[in-house]
This record gives C-alpha cells, structure tokens and sequence, in this order.
C-alpha cells in the first residue's frame, strides 16, 4: 500500500476532571457541545475537511460511550478502506503493558500503528477544544517551511498567557522558547495541542524519551522541550478564528453561550465545513402555540412547550408549560416538567426536572449550576425506557 | 426462522401532487419537516426486520435515487440482501409482460434469490407506522394465502376516493374489494404474501395477459384465494393530491396525531443532512410550528411546517405553510396558505396568500 502523507492521532484518553460530574462516566471528548455535538466532532470533522483520512483515536479513561459513538467512523466519513478511523486503547505485550502514562507514551505505545503507514508527517491533536481549522494549511506551511515541528498557536489576551503554554518566536515564527504557563510572559503565543511532527524525528525523540526514567513522557513538558534543546526547527503557525478550551463547567457554558451571539465566531452553518456528527434520528422540533423561544438553539426531537430565552436545547429535550429555560445549556432527552424555573445551568443528559423546580441563580455573575448527579431534589435520572 | 422481504411498487402511483411532483416522482415529495414519502415505507420495513427491500420505480426517479443512494440510512446497506432501486431497464426479447408486471416480471431474481420466505408489498403514498412481523403472525395464524392491510378511517376524505376499499366478514376474511365512496375500511396499498405462491401468481398473471398484479391477480381471484384482513389501528394518513398532502402535513402540528406516526422504538429514518440545530434570534416568534434542522428564524412563524435548512428573515411573516428544505425568506414577506418547494426565493416585501383549503403552491428554485 502507498504511504500516508499525514497521519493524525487524537488524543481522547482524558478524565476532564474540571468538569465534575459531566465525565464521571464519559471521556472529556465525549461531552456534548452546541446543541448537537461531542466535543470530538470537532478535531474528526476538521481531519475530513482537510484532506486527512486516517486518525488514531487514544482512549483510556472510561471508553464505553467514546468507542461506541466513534463505530467505524461512517459518521466523519472516516470509514476508509486503507486508513479511516482506528480506536487505540492500551493494550498488553508480550514483555508487559499497562496504562499510558503520558501523551508521548500513548504515540510511543502506538509505533506499529503509525509504521504500518508509513506517514511522512504526524499531526497530533487533543479531544479539548472547539474549533474549526484547516489542517492541511497547517500543513502546508509545516513542509513549505522544513520544519522538523510545527506548533498550532493563536494569540491571547496578554493578561490570559500566564494561563497557557507560551511560544517565544523570532522574526521569522521559528519557536526559540516554550513557557508553560509563565508568571511573566514574553509572548502571547499560546499553543493550541495541535502539533505536526516530521515524522522520523518525532519518532527518534519518542523512542529516546521512553527510555528517560524521570520523564514524565509528555508533548508539552518532555518532547518538545528535547526537540528545542536540539535547536531542531520548531515553527509556530498562527490560527485566526475561534478556538476554546473547554475544560471546565465556566468555559462549557462560555462556549455554548458564544454560539448566540448576534455573530457567532464559530459558525455551525457553514455548509463548506461541516462539523459531522451521530444522528440521533429524531423528527423536526415541534414549538408549541404556549412557547416563548428567542434567542436559543433548539434540536430535532425537542417540545416546547414553555419559554426558552438565550439556551442552547439538545435533542430529545421536553419543556413544559409555564416553565422558564434562560442563560442554560439542556443536554439530551431531559425532560422538564411545568412551573420550572431554570436559570444559568447546564443540565446533563437525560435529566428529568419535576413540576416546580427551581435551579439556578439568575443574577448575571453567578456561578454556573450543574446538574448531572442521580437522585437529586430537583431531578432524578431518566431511564430511557420508562 | 421466517424472513420477509419487501417491495415498494411505485408502479402505479401516479404523479398527482402538481407541481410538487413536476420533477419529481410521489415518492421522493418532501413530507413532514425532514422526510421524503417514501422513508416511511422503508422505516416500516426496517423496524420490522426486513433487510432486503426492491423499489420498483417507473418514472422520475432522479430524486429517489439521489435521496435513497444504498439505502444507509435505513441500514440497508447490507452484505446480504439491501436496498435495490429497480428502474425500468428492461432488455429481455421474449418479454410478453405489461403493466406492473413488467416489473415482477424483469426483476424475478429479486424474489427468486431471496431469502425470504414471506414478501411484503407496499406503496408509498399510505403514511404509518406499521410492524409487518405483526402482519405475518396474523397472517400465519388466518391460515390465508394473501393478507392485504387496511385502516378503518373515522371520516373519507376526497384522497380515499381512489383507494380500494373492503368487505371484511367476521372472520376478518375479504368478500370483496372495490371503490364504493361510503366504506370506510381503506385499504392501504400494502399485502404480504408467501414467496412461492406470489410467484406462482406472477406467471400466471403474466400469461393471461394482465396489467395490474393486484388488481388481476389477487383482486380478481376472489373468492378462489383466500384473502385475510389485517386492520391497523395506528396513525394513518393517504397523501395523494395537494389538497391531502397540505391537510396530513396541518395533522403533524397535533402532538397526539404526530406520536401516532413517531415512536421511540420504531423511529422513522431519513438521509442525513448534518444541519446545525435551528436558530431562534431575539426577532423570532414562533407558534405551533414544526422546525427541522439549520433553520435560521429572526420572523414570525405560526401554524407551519419549516424543513431544514429555511431562512426566515426579520419582518417575515409565515402562517399556515409548509417551507421546503432551503428556501429563503426576505424581511416583510407574507406567506399564508403557500407551500414552497425546495430553494425558492421569496423577496423583501412579497405576499403569497393561498386559499385554505386550496394553497399556493410554489414550483422548486422559483424566485419571486
């Protein structure tokens, strides 16, 4: 078979711990986005937009939803004869196995998978952010340049860079320093997680980093500080457009809440580049003679029948008379009962909220509320058949 | 095990949705926010464990197939068995067939070939949600040779008037099949019969010379065959005029009539069109409207289906309509009593009042 050119590994092993109780059961990459979408939708869908046919996707930390939403990849379009999507959990070997102790380990652990293609460049992505990006114009620049890496940054606020890994360039965007999160910084370059590799230099610095004991075996704290000791040619390539971590429940509701602006950065309409994602085969939404809907983005299989003002309404959800929804993000097939007054929440996935609840503190700088436990006042957990 | 196969006849349907069916067959109509006709006969047939579907389809059929491709969608992209759209491409010299026949006739391989022992036949135009291995276990236990299906309507309405009607006795065994206007059990265009004996009377309807294989060759048979009726009780709806299109479409707005036809275990698959969910903006008023996917509403919208992808601009105002997939809306137009077909273009200030009982219908990709 012919080689690849790029390859793209994803990595999606993550917890998300910043995110309570929305990933106790599911991967970080699989919580919902946007009134349709896994935040995995998004990296997937760009490698299908860009020309790049064959991602390995890393699991680890609870796999069950993510290997299952993932299937084959018909989804993306990634069900390919040579390549497409393959899902790499950790496995065992003959001389031991074990967990992935890092994000290099995962790639490490993962040589046969990229040898049996042969790539020239790998793209390593993480399942974290919103975004929407060309990697083949990335990667465009990566060969025109003759990097041996080239880092994906956007320009931050100077008073955010202290919170992100910072690229120090010269005149010529070649990378001369990384600062993971420095008190003063120099630059406001940060890195996105987004990383092309010539392919046979990432795999000499991965195999010279498996065998350092006290590494910790990470792109942005091992590999990459190792390449820049080694004055090899690191190039940082600027991306304008919407890109947000979504780690925590503040940052979740940001970027849902950013989807309603008057012009959204992020536009899920653009029919150039969709973002692909499981249809959960729904009829239309059905917006009832007592609703009150403005401001909001509503899915198939949705009933309205109370107000809805600035949220963002996953599919299958139910909203009773009398009942407000405002300044909140309703994941799937909740149902809401009447009298129920929700405010500034995001309400996990198959939630039911009896009669007269109250969530949510309606004032503008309040804390998010989250509900996602089971057997809480306000909302016991819907099983799907009852 | 028994296996069903099935087959969607669209032989005789005819085109009677004027310019809804200009460029299209019945068949591939826009219905409901986000289907085609036919998705319903073919959910049916995979929520009932069929996996081996033939669309005999006779003319413009363009849009059919663009929209069934290999039948993914209904998970009918299968090793063994599938989806097979058959048109009328037919080179056998010693052919003698006519009609529908000539369908049975040239694709006998279907039927030979499968599988199946049980095959079910369906139209298009009789909208429901039906689970034919119930069909097939009443069949079996009538002891019949057909089984034919009906719906026993509460009211008739001018569509029923071009549907076969039944005598039903007792025993829920057909004494007769015809057009008497005042009979209310409609039969739906839908049977399910025993492989062998199906082909037994394709060839001998084939012979005889006939043109209709249910009208000549089951109808005709009474009381030789022994015809068993299986009444459905669920949702119902015959779209085979505008008029019946446009009153079935108003039906869905009434959520027990919509749960009739929608159900979480028998849901109904379309093909999939990767649309953004739909955006209500600070402008928008919508009332008892149906919405499909990457609508963008800023106007007033009420009483109305809107398919995916519909542009409603500030000022807009929508009532009673159904707007198909991508149409696009200009501020302070006025749409009441109108279907648009697909892509149309309706400009800044523009009124379109249809009658209610009579809407305006808008041909696909005008601009007005």
């Amino acid at each position: 078979m012919k080689n690849k050119e790029c390859v793209a590994m994803l990595l999606a092993g993550g917890q998300g711990t910043r995110l309570k109780s929305l990933t106790k059961q599911i991967a970080k990459p699989a919580v919902y986005f946007g009134g349709k979408y896994r935040i995995i939708d998004f990296p997937l869908s760009n490698c299908t937009n860009s020309g790049i046919d064959t991602v390995g996707v890393l699991t680890q930390y609870e796999p069950l939803i993510l290997n299952d939403y993932i299937g084959i990849g018909d989804t993306w379009d990634l069900d390919r004869k040579y390549g497409g999507v393959s899902v790499l959990p950790p496995f065992m070997q003959a001389e031991g196995g074990g967990w992935y102790t890092g994000t290099a380990n995962a790639i490490y652990r993962n040589l046969k998978f990229l040898n049996q293609y042969e790539p020239e460049h790998v793209l390593v992505l993480s399942g974290d952010h919103i975004y929407k990006m060309d990697y083949g114009a990335m990667l465009d620049y990566h060969k025109g340049s003759g990097a041996d890496a080239t880092i994906s940054v956007i320009e931050v606020p100077w008073d955010d860079a202290s919170r992100f890994g910072i690229m120090n360039t010269d005149g010529e965007g070649r990378i001369t320093e990384f600062d993971e999160k420095p008190a003063n910084p120099k630059s406001n370059l940060a890195s996105m997680g987004v990383y092309i590799f010539r392919w046979d230099v990432l795999k000499q610095y991965l195999i010279e980093d498996a065998e350092k004991e006290n590494s910790s075996h990470d792109f942005g704290k091992d590999i990459i500080p190792a390449l820049l000791y080694d004055y090899k040619k690191l190039m940082a390539y600027t991306f304008e457009g919407y890109w947000k971590d979504v780690g925590t429940i503040d940052s979740l509701w940001e970027a849902n809440m950013d989807l309603l602006k008057r012009e959204p950065e992020l536009d899920l309409n653009d029919s150039k580049w969709r973002i692909y994602s499981k249809n959960p085969n729904q009829p239309p939404q059905y917006i009832a003679p007592t609703a009150h809907v403005r401001n909001a983005l509503i899915n198939e299989g949705c009933r309205i029948k109370g107000s809805v003002d600035t949220s963002i309404i996953f599919y299958g959800v139910h909203v009773d008379e009398s009942s407000v929804v405002k300044d909140s993000v309703i994941m799937p097939d909740v149902k809401i009962g009447k009298n129920v007054k929700i405010h500034r929440a995001i309400i996990s996935k198959g939630s039911v909220i009896e009669d007269g609840a109250v969530i949510g503190d309606p004032s503008p700088d309040s804390e998010i509320t989250l509900v996602a436990d089971e057997g809480s006042v306000l909302a016991t957990s819907y099983a799907t058949n009852s | 095990m028994d296996r069903i196969a099935g087959i969607i006849n669209l032989d005789h349907e005819q085109d009677m949705l004027d310019e809804l069916t200009y460029f299209r067959c019945g068949a591939a109509v826009p219905f409901g926010g986000r289907y085609r006709m036919i998705d319903f006969a073919i959910s049916n047939m995979t929520n009932s464990r069929i996996e081996s579907v033939a669309v005999f389809a006779r003319r413009k059929y363009r849009s059919l197939m663009d929209h069934l491709e290999q039948g993914k969608a209904w998970d009918l992209d299968r090793k063994r068995g599938g989806l097979f759209i058959l048109p009328p491409d037919w080179n056998d010299p010693t052919d003698i067939s006519r009609g529908d026949l000539q369908h049975f006739h040239n694709n006998i391989d279907f039927i030979n070939r499968t599988l199946a022992n049980y095959i079910v036949v369906s139209g298009s135009q009789h909208i429901c949600n039906i689970n034919y291995q119930d069909v097939l276990q009443e069949h079996k236990s009538s002891g019949a040779d057909v089984t034919v299906i009906y719906k026993k309507v509460d009211e008739l309405y001018p569509e029923h008037q071009r549907a076969h009607k039944l005598d039903v006795d007792e025993n829920n065994r057909v004494t007769a099949i015809h057009n008497d206007h005042s009979n209310k059990n409609v039969y739906m265009d839908m049977y399910i019969i025993e492989k062998d004996l199906l082909y037994n009377l394709i060839e001998k309807c084939i012979a005889h010379g006939c043109s209709h294989f249910f009208l000549d060759g089951i109808k005709a048979q009474l009381p030789e065959i022994n015809i068993h009726a299986y009444e459905y009780h669920g949702g119902h709806a015959l779209v085979n005029s505008v008029e019946s299109y446009y009153r079935n479409s108003a039906k869905l707005l009434n959520p027990e009539e919509h749960d009739e036809l929608f159900k979480d275990d028998a849901p109904v698959f379309t093909k999939i069109k990767n649309e953004a969910p739909s955006n209500y903006t600070v402008t928008s008023n919508v009332s008892n409207t149906m919405v499909a996917n990457g609508c963008v509403i800023e106007g007033h919208v009420e009483d109305s289906i809107l398919f995916r992808g519909v542009k409603v601009a500030e000022g807009a105002v929508i009532k009673n309509s159904i707007i198909m997939q991508r149409c696009e809306i200009d501020s302070n137009a006025v749409l009441e009593n109108v279907i648009l077909d697909k892509d149309c273009n309706i400009s800044n200030g523009k009124t379109l009042i249809g009658a209610p009982e009579k809407p305006y219908v808008v041909a696909k990709r005008r601009t007005m």
